[in-house]
């Protein structure tokens, strides 16, 4: 089943076609360079202290070993760092005092930088790090994350309509699901090399937006924008964490400004990831669902209980998208924090739906089972005609026609009604489904593009937008040869560069509809202005376009995920061989590398589903399985037949590109689908990720 | 402490004096300015840096640079031979196994090394039983490969179509053939 309807005109079809990556080559060849990987004859690195307490104070600092250690350029502490402006207005997004790194003696989580080390070489560096003495006035902390604390605070009024308490029908589930702390691990760390020449600083940044980096390095140090420059072309995955600025860039800044004329270079230790650059909250959702027999929805009330800090807080959505999923007339979503001496959360992506449609999503599973209803028809019962949240008229809602087209393509009608129905050897296996969901987000920010002409028809597209491994890079050369009318490679994309006109943040799956709706505009103005036969040299730009209807319709994307899981009746092991979604996403610009993008967070979602977990010793304050060992991300042999498919969905209401974001839906109702597919193998429900196998010990009668 | 050592690297032979505690990776990426092989954790369980070093895929986080004095290493840079990119670089363009890149070269090197063990009979834990004893890897088929290439992470997600790019570049050529490096011996080797 698909959509289709008239498009814009496309000249030369290459918007929609799949070629290959253009930064392709360099990244095979490992050509591309990265952050931490510019030459620099006059490289110097910088080692962080961290604080071994939770919360207190900074009582001394004994660095005369460190300083006389063999190479060492600067220790600095709260004593001698250079200042930074504290009362500067950060941008939004940013945690100011997570950034106002050593400038006092406070220490709010443990992990928190309270020294760094610059020396000659990276190991100079390590090694009197650990030279650097630290005494404490230790306070008591608090890092027990729990639903039950009697001190949850509820940053923002309860949504409600109706009244959940009223809501009639025979039919209740109510539960609760969890999804416990995890942390983003982009391959490439979060790093840095700054360079202070006295006038300007110049940083190498793995970062998300170079503009945004930008504007927080100027305010902090109190220079003007014009003496920051921020250069990223290559970023090696971000998830979020590298969206907001985090603690290891200012001491880079630090540390540049206390050795002027040198590249102060700084990459986060796996280990450091941890603790320094933020992580997705654990949540706590109580689900109550309320339905006829007929499993028609009544009521819905989600609680998300997460966790925030006391040095800035964050909330982390988890009850967002029950407010606009499903039909119901009576309807109260909130959440509450425990604010605690840990680090700030952060992004990680989809902060809010990833486990926001985890609880719901297996409870949808429950009241199918309740109902006696396939779970793919529960759905469609329940299926609003306006956005619940809003009252608005959806701009396109395509959730059925995913969840009718995944069940053809899945092979679904075959699956017993029951659970634990079907075995093969020692293997009970099963089939489950959810639903995915992704708001259509307003960009981060504004987004500015030039297109000059370079001679010979070949022309070059430029803005500051960071490709983090989105494919950005390749659909901007698309959408800018489509207009122009011109080969691809007659198209040169210039990124990741704040020297380039302003690009909004890669974040909230916007890229394509803030920059690619830029180029779309600039490109056009640029034939209008100097038709098809402009001089070398010719230049036109546009701004971010309006849109138009942004208040008038709900905008969301929207997919449905199905698995096939399989669990041994010896061990418990969790397999799963099957993994597909589809997904309503608007238009899809390169079919290659949406592909990638959707199959790569269904393959975050499966990760999150068998193995992520950051586990938190309160008593401490630390998370004590930080490395790759012991916090486990799926691995190659994890991942079996998984497959993305999309539906031809044309929406002129979201943007000129009719495109709605595709980075973050894919992780969203991956783990939900595999919960569920575990109930249906084995009869055991499990309302926690990661899933274990001691989980289904009792019931496969190992 | 610092001491001489020869590197090999990409076919150019460089001398260099190394603190002792640096590790292979770091003399790559500080001293050479070689940054093929990336440093995704330092401790051996990404598979990031990875190189082949004489022959064998090797974590080159785990090696000391004053162990490896002498050796041969090729990166990802390396295997791609005067700008040409070698069959495995081609199909993952194809496949477009990977995402931000940066697994990428470590994911390249792996696979062309774990083509050459395949192909020298060296088994896996996918691998039947019958056919191990004998020394035999009957197909090297998609389970092969993912369990042979899961010391290699991908946090962008890129399996799949690393899977499937191996397969096909093991399909169009002949993999020891192909990649130019001698196989390594079956027995002991040269570390
Ligand atoms: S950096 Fe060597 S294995 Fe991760
Ligand atoms: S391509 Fe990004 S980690 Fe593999």
């Amino acid at each position: 089943m698909s959509t289709t309807s008239e498009r814009p005109a496309a000249r030369t079809g290459a918007i929609g076609a799949g070629p290959r990556r253009v930064e392709g080559p360099a990244k095979v060849a490992g050509t591309a360079a990265y952050a931490y990987e510019y030459r620099a004859a006059d490289a110097a690195y910088l080692a962080p202290v961290q604080a071994t307490i939770a919360r207190g104070r900074v009582a001394a600092v004994d660095t005369a070993a460190a300083e006389a250690a063999e190479g060492v350029l600067a220790v600095l502490w709260h004593g001698n760092a250079p200042r930074l402006r504290t009362d500067a207005e950060l941008p939004g997004l940013q945690q100011p005092g997570e950034l106002h790194v050593l400038q006092s003696a406070e220490v709010h989580y443990r992990g928190q930088p309270v020294a760094a080390v610059v020396a000659e070489t990276f190991e100079a560096a390590q090694h009197a790090a650990a030279l650097v003495t630290l005494t404490y006035e230790q306070l008591p902390h608090d890092a027990e994350f729990s639903a039950g604390r009697t001190d949850l605070a509820t940053p923002k009024e309860d949504h409600r309509q109706g009244d959940v308490k009223a809501a009639e029908g025979e039919v209740v589930v109510d539960q609760t699901y969890t999804t416990p702390m995890q942390h983003n691990n982009p391959m490439e760390p979060h790093s840095t090399m700054a360079r202070w020449d006295g006038e300007a600083i110049t940083l190498h940044e793995s970062t998300q937006g170079a503009h945004m980096v930008r504007e927080t390095v100027a305010e902090l140090l109190g220079l003007e924008q014009g003496r920051v420059r921020v250069v990223a072309p290559y970023v090696g995955g971000g998830f979020g964490s590298k969206g907001p600025l985090h603690a290891p860039t200012v001491l880079a800044v630090l540390g540049a400004r206390a050795v002027p004329h040198r590249s102060v270079k700084l990459a986060a230790t796996r280990r450091q990831m941890f603790s320094l650059v933020g992580y997705r909250s654990p949540t706590v959702q109580r689900v109550r669902l309320r339905a006829d027999a007929q499993g028609r929805l009544s009521g819905i009330d989600v609680t998300a209980t997460v966790q925030s800090a006391r040095l800035g807080d964050f909330i982390e959505e988890a009850a967002g998208p029950a407010k606009s999923m499903y039909a119901a007339p009576n309807r109260r979503m909130g959440h509450r924090a425990a604010r605690l001496d840990v680090p700030v959360p952060t992004w990680m992506r989809a902060p809010g739906e990833c486990p926001g449609m985890f609880g719901p999503e297996v409870a949808m599973d429950e009241l199918a089972v309740a109902c006696g209803l396939d779970p793919i028809e529960a759905r469609v019962r329940n299926e609003p005609e306006r956005d619940p949240a809003t009252g608005k008229p959806f701009s396109t809602r395509n959730l059925i026609a995913c969840l009718r087209e995944g069940a053809d393509r899945f092979g679904w009608a075959d699956r017993p009604a029951e659970p634990g129905a079907r075995r093969e050897g020692e293997w009970l296996v099963g089939t489950g489904v959810a639903a995915s969901f992704y708001p259509v987000v307003p960009p981060v920010g504004g987004s500015r593009a030039l297109v000059r002409h370079a001679g010979d028809g070949r022309y070059v597209v430029s803005l500051a937008a960071a490709d983090i491994g989105t494919g950005a890079w390749t659909a901007l050369t698309q959408v800018a040869a489509d207009v122009l009318g011109v080969p691809l490679e007659h198209v040169e994309v210039r990124l990741g560069d704040s020297a380039l006109p302003l690009a909004s943040l890669a974040g909230g799956s916007t890229g394509m509809m803030s920059w690619g709706s830029t180029v779309h505009a600039a490109a056009t103005a640029f034939r209008r202005l100097h038709g098809d036969d402009p001089a070398p040299g010719a230049e036109a730009a546009a701004d971010l376009p309006e849109v138009a209807h942004r208040d008038d319709y709900a905008m969301h994307a929207y997919g449905a995920q199905f698995a096939e899981v399989r669990v041994n009746t010896d061990t418990g092991e969790i397999r799963v061989p099957r993994l597909l979604g589809v997904f309503a996403a608007g238009r899809i610009v390169n079919a290659r590398t949406a592909r990638s993008q959707f199959v790569g967070g269904m393959t975050m979602g499966l990760s999150m589903a068998l193995h992520e977990e950051s586990v938190l010793d309160a008593r401490f304050g630390h998370v004590v399985n930080a490395d790759f060992a012991e916090y486990h991300i799926a691995a190659n042999a994890d991942v079996a037949d998984i497959q993305a498919h999309w539906i031809d969905e044309h929406d002129p209401l979201v943007n000129p590109l009719g495109a709605k974001g595709i980075g973050e839906i894919g992780i969203v109702g991956t783990a939900a689908a595999v919960a569920n597919a575990a109930y249906h193998a084995t009869g055991v429900r499990v309302r926690r990720v990661p899933l274990r196998l001691d989980d289904f010990l009792d019931a496969v009668g190992a | 402490m610092h001491a001489d050592i020869t590197l090999t690297v990409d076919g150019r032979r460089h001398q260099l004096r190394v603190d002792t505690r640096t590790t292979l990776l770091d003399a790559l990426r500080e001293d050479l300015g070689v940054t093929a092989p990336k440093k995704g954790c330092d401790h051996g369980q990404c598979g990031s840096c990875t190189v082949l070093l004489n022959g064998r895929r090797v974590v080159t986080c785990l090696v000391l640079a004053v162990a490896g004095d002498g050796a041969e290493v090729v990166t990802a840079a390396g295997l791609a031979e005067g700008g040409d990119l070698h069959p495995m670089q081609e199909a993952f363009m194809d496949h477009d196994a990977f995402q931000c890149g940066y697994c990428t070269p470590g994911q390249i090197c792996s696979a062309v090394g774990m083509l050459d063990e395949a192909a020298a009979g060296w088994p896996s834990a996918a691998t039947p039983p019958r056919a191990s004893a004998e020394g035999a890897v009957a197909e090297l088929d998609d389970t092969e490969i993912r369990e042979r290439m899961s010391g290699n992470l991908c946090r962008c997600g890129a399996y799949a179509g690393i899977v499937s790019a191996i397969g096909d570049a093991a399909r169009r050529t002949h993999a020891a053939a192909a990649s130019g490096i001698p196989r390594p011996a079956r027995e002991g080797g040269r570390r």
